[in-house]
């Protein structure tokens, strides 16, 4: 009687120390995946922190009145960055300009007329691809698209390979953003006899504009830190030049070629201008987030 | 839910009365219009498919008199001579290959890390600031971490990283003579800060936000029912995100880790400044090598003549052909997961 009462307890006890080993062990295990996670968040954040502190701190230290008043310098000159920045609004400007209208468009296509048909997935799944296609082959095709039959680069070649790459994230939102378009106001313009191309400018845009807007900021912010794509089709000019047919001077291909020449006064300009890029795309993603973020809580 | 116009200006014609011409005249053209705005948007949706297509063909009619004069030699061999007129591209693509997959291999952990910390293991309070920062830092243009790595990083890299790895695990030697490391060659040589191996640091650097965004998103997709059943069960937090998470995402977040891929092997500025652009072959990663769009970066607007000019054409046809396929894969993995949440 005492021996089998002996043994139960023995079995209980063997039982929860099992218990209790595999508790630690899973424990254990967790803390140091949640320990990991932590970790990984910190690395992260502290890369990412280091970067934008070199850039502000390098940047700031180059700032002066001359970079928007002087042109790019000859080595060992003083000068400033006035012709790349006139130049990387007016490639951005170009670049904008000529997906806006398209993307705008073809998302209308793809939300309004394709809608989930094997055709517009496919034309989705393109955009998608592009989307994240390398940018240096983009400047390709249309070095061999028009530079190489023009036979000289200019600003106009650049503003089209910025197009390229602002296209599809303007496609994308738009497409997005019409969709999330309630069928019911489409429905009430319809029935009121309104032709479906007055409903979807009148109507459809009206209602998903901010999304738009969002899309075409997010596109801007993309394209002006480009610097692939420019280097064989707006090519660079250390003189102001604002024709669209000639080469023109643009920010990020100022800042690569400044950065690895071997001249202090060039890396220094060249930080100024990673500086203003910087900035500009962060403010703009910050604007763009704050468009999409008040026309949400006004929708509740 | 399906309107298309065709019904619409049927039934207004039906509707309208006999004689009233004003209204037929009028549903005549608004169909018309209709038509002729269908039509207008359809070319522009063409005009993605094209630019694509365009891309490809573009640089594949670039580059046919590299590919006419060496055929199949230009994939294998490693002589890039600009002065011979020798151009094989093994070098370059063995170089994007291998910085890609260095950097996968350090952002991956790194980014699942960050995705576990902001939707499972933050307090609540701290998940959307760091989110945010995290998808702000991901849209900085790429220059901006090719100056960092250039400036910054490669001092340390050459100061600090590469001699303690050559030291232990390369073929590092003490003042005797005596080896101290493994004498793995890939950690071997000279600690000169450029080459393969910081440039895939870099990459990963930057692919980081991009990556952990994308599972960030992604994790938040998994129904909270089902994360707090496997809690009521007892489970940890690990155990939910490995057993419960991860399972129900794992087609997606292999998707975005190849669109992590596709950035990495596609990337021009932040390879170009760090990875010391040269052509000769080594099983070393410390030493400095070239990427497929670093050569191109460097090379094109001093092309020596159209062969060069063609041989980079066609270099720029193969890092298509080669992210094209890994980003759709990325697409079609990621699409599943979509499909999944569509058809609840």
């Amino acid at each position: 009687m005492n021996a089998q009462i002996g043994m139960a307890s023995a079995a209980v006890a063997k039982r929860s120390t099992v218990a209790q080993g595999l508790y630690r062990r899973r424990s254990a295990v967790n803390i140091i995946a949640l320990v990991f996670s932590g970790l990984a968040t910190l690395i992260g954040l502290f890369f990412l922190a280091w970067i934008l502190w070199t850039t502000l701190s390098k940047g700031i230290s180059a700032l002066n009145i001359n970079l928007f008043t002087k042109m790019t310098p000859p080595p060992g000159e003083q000068g400033g960055l006035l012709n790349a920045i006139v130049g990387t609004v007016c490639l951005s400007f170009m670049g904008i300009a000529i997906a806006t209208p398209i993307g705008i468009a073809a998302g209308t296509y793809l939300a309004e007329y394709a809608k989930l048909k094997p055709f517009g997935e496919a034309i989705r799944f393109v955009n998608d691809i592009l989307l994240s296609a390398p940018s240096i082959v983009l400047g390709m095709f249309v070095y061999t698209l028009i530079v190489l039959p023009t036979g000289k680069y200019s600003a106009l070649a650049g503003g089209i390979a910025l197009a390229l790459i602002a296209l599809p994230v303007i496609v994308r939102t738009s497409d997005e953003m019409l969709r999330l378009v309630p069928g019911a106001m489409r429905e009430a313009a319809l029935s009121l006899g309104v032709p479906q191309w007055k409903v979807t400018l009148q109507v459809l845009y009206r209602s998903a504009l901010p999304g738009i807007i969002t899309g075409v900021l997010l596109a801007l912010a993309r394209i002006t830190g480009e610097t692939a794509p420019l280097l064989f089709t707006a090519f660079g000019n250390l003189y102001w030049s604002i024709n669209p047919t000639k080469p023109i001077a643009s920010l990020p291909v100022v800042v690569y070629q400044y950065a690895q020449a071997p001249d202090e006064g060039w890396n220094a300009l060249a930080w100024a201008g990673a500086l203003l890029i910087t900035l500009f795309v962060l403010l703009l993603s910050i604007l763009a987030r704050g468009i999409l973020l008040r026309n949400k809580v006004s929708n509740e | 839910m399906t309107i298309s116009p065709e019904p619409t200006s049927a039934a207004s014609t039906a509707a309208s009365p006999i004689g009233v011409r004003s209204v037929d005249v009028g549903s005549g053209r608004d169909a018309r219009n209709d038509a002729l705005f269908r039509r207008a948007m359809f070319a522009c949706a063409l005009l993605v498919l094209l630019a694509l297509a365009g891309a490809a063909g573009a640089t594949l009619w670039g580059g046919r008199q590299a590919l006419g004069t060496f055929g199949w030699h230009f994939f294998t061999s490693t002589t890039w001579d600009v002065n011979a007129g020798q151009f094989g591209a093994l070098v370059p693509i063995i170089g994007t290959l291998v910085t890609a997959l260095i950097a996968i291999l350090v952002a991956v952990p790194v980014s699942f890390g960050i995705a576990m910390f902001l939707t499972d293991v933050a307090p609540q309070w701290m998940r959307a600031p760091i989110g945010t920062a995290i998808e702000l830092l991901a849209g900085i243009p790429s220059i901006i971490y090719g100056m960092w790595g250039f400036f910054v990083f490669v001092p340390i890299m050459s100061t600090y990283i590469q001699p303690w790895l050559i030291a232990h695990l390369g073929d590092g030697t003490d003042d005797a003579g005596k080896a101290t490391g493994l004498g793995l060659s890939v950690f071997s040589g000279a600690p000169i800060g450029v080459g393969i191996f910081t440039a895939g640091i870099v990459l990963a650097v930057m692919i980081i936000p991009f990556i952990s965004s994308v599972m960030r998103e992604v994790f938040l997709t998994v129904p909270t029912r089902l994360k707090e059943s496997a809690y009521a069960l007892g489970s940890t937090r690990w155990e939910v995100l490995w057993d419960i998470v991860l399972p129900y995402t794992r087609t997606a977040v292999i998707g975005g880790v190849f669109l992590g891929l596709g950035r990495a092997l596609g990337e021009t500025m932040a390879v170009t400044f760090v990875i010391g652009n040269s052509h000769d072959l080594s099983a070393s990663l410390m030493m400095p090598g070239t990427s497929i769009a670093a050569t191109i970066a460097n090379e094109f607007n001093e092309a020596s003549g159209d062969l060069h000019r063609s041989a980079l054409i066609a270099l720029a046809f193969v890092l298509f052909l080669v992210t094209f396929v890994v980003l759709a894969i990325a697409k079609l993995m990621l699409r599943q997961l979509a499909k999944r949440e569509g058809g609840k």
